[in-house]
């Protein structure tokens, strides 16, 4: 408690990031509760298609006359959602390799960091398309496949974390007493490499959200929940006619992922403390 | 000068084994997608017997051991043999091939463009540390940071080509027969404008930022300190002694982006209509084209090495340190 | 009397996340046309601030000059202009450093590093300087300089590197030399070469050298007058046979004892008991008193005066005060 009332203190001098979370925090809200007080379903034929915003449709109706604001009310969560899933699926695996390779050391080092390499250099955007094109689009697989292809980055820098805390006393003094390498990993080393692996899974939310509208938008989203990806994928067939039928989801993408960036941010001043020299 | 020969030698023979791996990968993948090509075949065939199937099967070889088809695959590979698409009945070698120059020309205009800008704004951003110019440059990097490249096209097209009318909103080139060869570059790059900048923007946003970052650290440096003892002026403190030193992790940061970028690339085809790999996706997508989306994975991901080859290697140019390690 | 330059009342001050750190605090000393000062003191005693300061390089590293004139042939060096300030920098006086390989630029040769001091202030061509430059490199003792002026860095020895450091310091003939710390990174066996180097160079140009370093070996063998430093503050200053025979300050005292370059080599070898202290909680009167064994309560009551204690001796102690 008294650590989180110090790391809050710290956060909040950092002015961007706490306005980011508050906005960040209002758009969660919107994506739990949304659904629950405008009740419009985003897949059923409303009105009119393709009109602009107007006392009815506060955003307009796209080409099937869908309510284009439900839509962005839904896509919420399944943007936030996917984000945050693959985010903590690439974590995981980040975090499971990168502590291996790190606590271990030679050979098993050797071979993960191979792996981790070798990881990064298939394009993922493009790893992810044809994996999700072979087992389908669904909320899971999505999810899944982002993480799969996002996770080589948390590995690298966990390893580094563990290479530095490894040789430390206090991890020898727990070895010597005869702790066991799962248990040092987890309970010694893990707390003090976190705070840096807790900023890049914060700012692997943003690039997972991204991902996702770029997977939606060529059309590779879960059919049966509609994603700010795929709404502007359908609103460019109409680009001449009602441009901000794409733009309004696309500003919806841009506005969470900026917010998540700055809180990363913020997170990153709070608790990786570096002396600012210059 | 044996030493560099060895430099690139050394470094060239290490593709072999990720390029292994990358084939290796792709075996995997299409092992996993559901049904193999006589399944295919055989359904297009309408609805063929079990016995029909099993044969197509044995004349592929896909009875084989596992291994075994592996080095079948290997064997196919090294004849540029990416086996077949049974969508557009044509070799999914011969279908890339087409396509790759058109996104190679892509990438390499807009990653480019991004160097260009983006050096030069970190360069600007951190000789004038903490001014407003440092500030400016930061607020649009966080702003591009966060958008959808894709969704940027789009707009953009909405600006420059509907709203405007001054550049035209997909395609690589007007339908005309009767244009001479400057003509038609004009046009090209007319064409180019784009979905160059859309593809370019994110990066010259991490460009200007990893750049300023680079440029501050070696700010720190002693011989910085020793290029102002010597009597140099800021500017040429910055340009020459600290840029130049800076730049060396951007580069870097170029080279492992290569992949990201052919991601990008891949959307903002999608957008402009531009004839590239990118379209390609969109269209074996539609079609579910298995065989074709692997091939461009592993087309892709063989761009990729290739392209930390080059930087690898043109790195060890630049930093005479590195070929002697 | 006029010397070649004159510092008086220079602070220094650093300003940091826990307010202002004053590295060098109301410094005074100078050095006269071909004389060698050393100046000495532990690390972090802020011997490199004060030489930074000189050239006014501390500004770029976040320092800031708060007080005093640096006089360098009668003019401030704090007055110039910056483009007056760059014809001084490397043409009038040269400066080295403590590590070669952080101090010279990775990616640039030797010889193009050399060249472009002579080219920035005698305007040579790319042929005259490139001829200069080979000329410069053997004078410091570099063999096969014409192989050599094409090499990185990274292809010499410290040793060699600390030579082109020397080189190119000296390229313009400097009228002084400021060389911080400049064997400290060395093996101890070129160490002795590179200070013969420098003082060879020091009578052949005719120049004169401020030397920092915390070895009083060396201070004793190439220095005509030292400055002693002590958490940012001049303790004591004088000739070098002065000090060292008669040093006046318990902390020189200190220092030579540890040096075991006094009398009682025999003797144990001391440290000073205690620690510098911390630079947000810096004593008011006599930083060294919360150390000195013979400190006495007027010693915390203000910063000691400057006290003569010999033509050109001077000690800021309270007990040079009761000496006969
Ligand atoms: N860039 C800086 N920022 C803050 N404090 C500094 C900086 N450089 C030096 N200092 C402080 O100034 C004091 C003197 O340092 P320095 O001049 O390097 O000493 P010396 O060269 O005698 O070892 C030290 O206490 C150090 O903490
Ligand atoms: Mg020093």
């Amino acid at each position: 408690m008294k650590s989180f009332l110090h790391f809050w203190r710290r956060f909040r001098r950092n002015r961007a990031a706490l306005v980011a979370l508050f906005v960040l925090l209002a758009i969660t809200l919107i994506a739990i509760v949304g659904p629950y007080v405008y009740t419009v379903d985003p897949f059923e034929m409303m009105g009119r298609a393709s009109t602009p915003p107007s006392k009815r449709f506060w955003l307009g109706t796209d080409v099937s006359g869908r309510d284009v604001l439900a839509g962005l009310i839904h896509g919420a969560r399944v943007s936030l959602l996917i984000g945050v899933a693959a985010s903590l699926c690439a974590t995981l695996v980040g975090l499971i390799v990168g502590a291996v390779a790190g606590y271990y050391g030679r050979a098993v080092d050797n071979i993960l960091m191979r792996c981790t390499d070798f990881f990064l250099t298939i394009p993922s955007f493009v790893f992810a398309v044809v994996l999700i094109a072979i087992f389908r689009p669904s909320v899971t697989n999505v999810t899944i496949a982002i993480g799969i292809v996002s996770w080589p980055p948390v590995a690298r820098l966990v390893r580094a974390e563990f290479i530095a805390q490894r040789e430390r006393e206090y991890v020898l003094a727990a070895r010597a007493l005869g702790m066991s390498d799962i248990e040092i990993m987890i309970r010694q080393i893990l707390p003090n490499a976190l705070p840096p692996v807790i900023v890049v899974s914060s700012l692997l939310v943003a690039t997972a959200i991204l991902t996702e509208s770029g997977l939606s938008f060529l059309g590779l989203s879960d059919p049966n929940v509609i994603s700010w990806g795929y709404m502007i994928g359908v609103g460019r067939t109409v680009l001449r006619l009602a441009w901000w039928m794409p733009a309004i989801p696309g500003i919806a993408i841009l506005v969470t992922v900026l917010c998540i960036n700055l809180v990363g941010e913020g997170l990153n001043d709070a608790l990786n403390p570096r002396v600012q020299r210059r | 000068m044996s030493a560099t020969l060895w430099f690139v030698i050394r470094r060239t023979l290490q593709v072999i084994p990720v390029v292994l791996a990358i084939a290796a990968l792709n075996f995997l993948l299409l092992h996993l997608a559901p049904g193999d090509a006589a399944d295919i075949i055989a359904a297009q065939s309408g609805g063929a017997s079990a016995e029909f199937t099993a044969e197509l099967r044995r004349s592929f070889g896909l009875d084989l051991p596992l291994y075994q088809q592996f080095f079948v695959y290997i064997g196919r590979l090294l004849t540029f043999d990416l086996g077949f698409s049974n969508v557009q009945h044509r070799p999914v070698f011969d279908l890339i091939a087409e396509r790759v120059p058109a996104t190679l020309l892509l990438m390499v205009v807009s990653i480019g463009f991004a160097l260009l800008i983006g050096v030069a704004l970190g360069i600007i951003s951190a000789m004038r540390h903490r001014s407003w110019v440092d500030s400016v440059v930061s607020v649009i990097a966080l702003l591009v940071y966060a958008t959808p490249q894709f969704w940027l096209g789009l707009m953009l097209i909405v600006l420059f080509s509907i709203m405007f009318g001054t550049l035209p909103s997909g395609g690589m080139m007007t339908i005309a027969t009767d244009m001479s060869v400057w003509e038609r570059a004009v046009d090209i790059g007319r064409h180019l404008i784009l979905p160059s900048i859309t593809l370019a923007l994110f990066y010259v946003a991490v460009y200007a930022r990893l750049m300023r970052a680079s440029m501050l650290e070696i700010y720190t440096f002693d011989f910085v300190t020793t290029a102002r003892a010597k009597g140099l002026s800021e500017t040429r403190v910055g340009l020459v002694h600290a840029a130049s030193n800076a730049l060396l992790p951007v580069i870097t940061l170029a080279g492992v982006q290569v992949g990201h970028l052919l991601g990008g690339s891949i959307l903002i085809e999608t957008v402009f209509g531009w004839p590239g790999l990118g379209r390609l996706v969109f269209d074996a997508l539609l079609q579910r084209d298995l065989n074709l989306l692997l091939g461009i994975l592993f087309i892709s991901s063989i761009v990729v090495v290739l392209a930390n080859l080059a930087v690898d290697l043109l790195y060890g140019f630049l930093d005479p340190r590195i070929v002697h390690q | 009397m006029s010397a070649l330059l004159q510092v008086e009342g220079l602070s220094v001050q650093f300003a940091t996340d826990r307010g202002p750190v004053r590295a060098v605090e109301d410094l005074s000393f100078s050095v006269a046309a071909g004389e060698t000062v050393a100046m000495v003191g532990e690390s972090g005693s802020g011997k490199s601030t004060a030489a930074l300061s000189l050239l006014r390089l501390i500004e770029p590293a976040g320092g800031q000059v708060s007080a005093g004139r640096i006089l360098f042939d009668d003019v401030d060096l704090l007055g110039l202009s910056s483009r007056q300030l760059r014809g001084v920098r490397g043409s009038r006086i040269g400066m080295i450093f403590q590590d070669p390989m952080m101090a010279l630029n990775p990616i640039f040769t030797i010889g193009w590093q050399i060249s472009e001091s002579l080219r920035e202030h005698l305007g040579l061509s790319r042929r005259a300087a490139r001829d200069r430059t080979i000329e410069l490199l053997q004078r410091v003792g570099i063999p096969a300089p014409e192989q050599r002026i094409d090499q990185y860095p990274h292809n010499l020895s410290g040793g060699m590197r600390q030579r082109v450091m020397i080189a190119m310091a000296l390229a313009c003939r400097p009228s002084l030399l400021i060389a911080d710390e400049p064997t400290t990174a060395l093996d101890v066996t070129v160490q002795a070469q590179v200070l013969a180097l420098i003082n060879t160079l020091k009578d052949e140009f005719g120049m004169a050298v401020l030397l920092i370093t915390h070895d009083l070996g060396v201070v004793w063998e190439t220095a005509q007058r030292v400055v002693v430093m002590y958490a940012g503050r001049k303790v004591e200053e004088g000739s070098v046979s002065d000090v060292f025979e008669r040093p006046e300050h318990p902390y020189t005292r200190g220092l030579l004892k540890t040096a075991r370059l006094t009398d009682d080599r025999a003797g144990p070898l001391v440290e000073i008991p205690g620690t510098v202290p911390n630079a947000f909680e810096m004593p008011h009167g006599c930083r060294f008193a919360p150390r000195c064994a013979q400190a006495f309560a007027r010693c915390e009551d203000g910063v000691p005066p400057d006290i003569k204690v010999a033509v050109g001796h001077d000690v800021a102690c309270l007990l040079a005060e009761r000496a006969p």
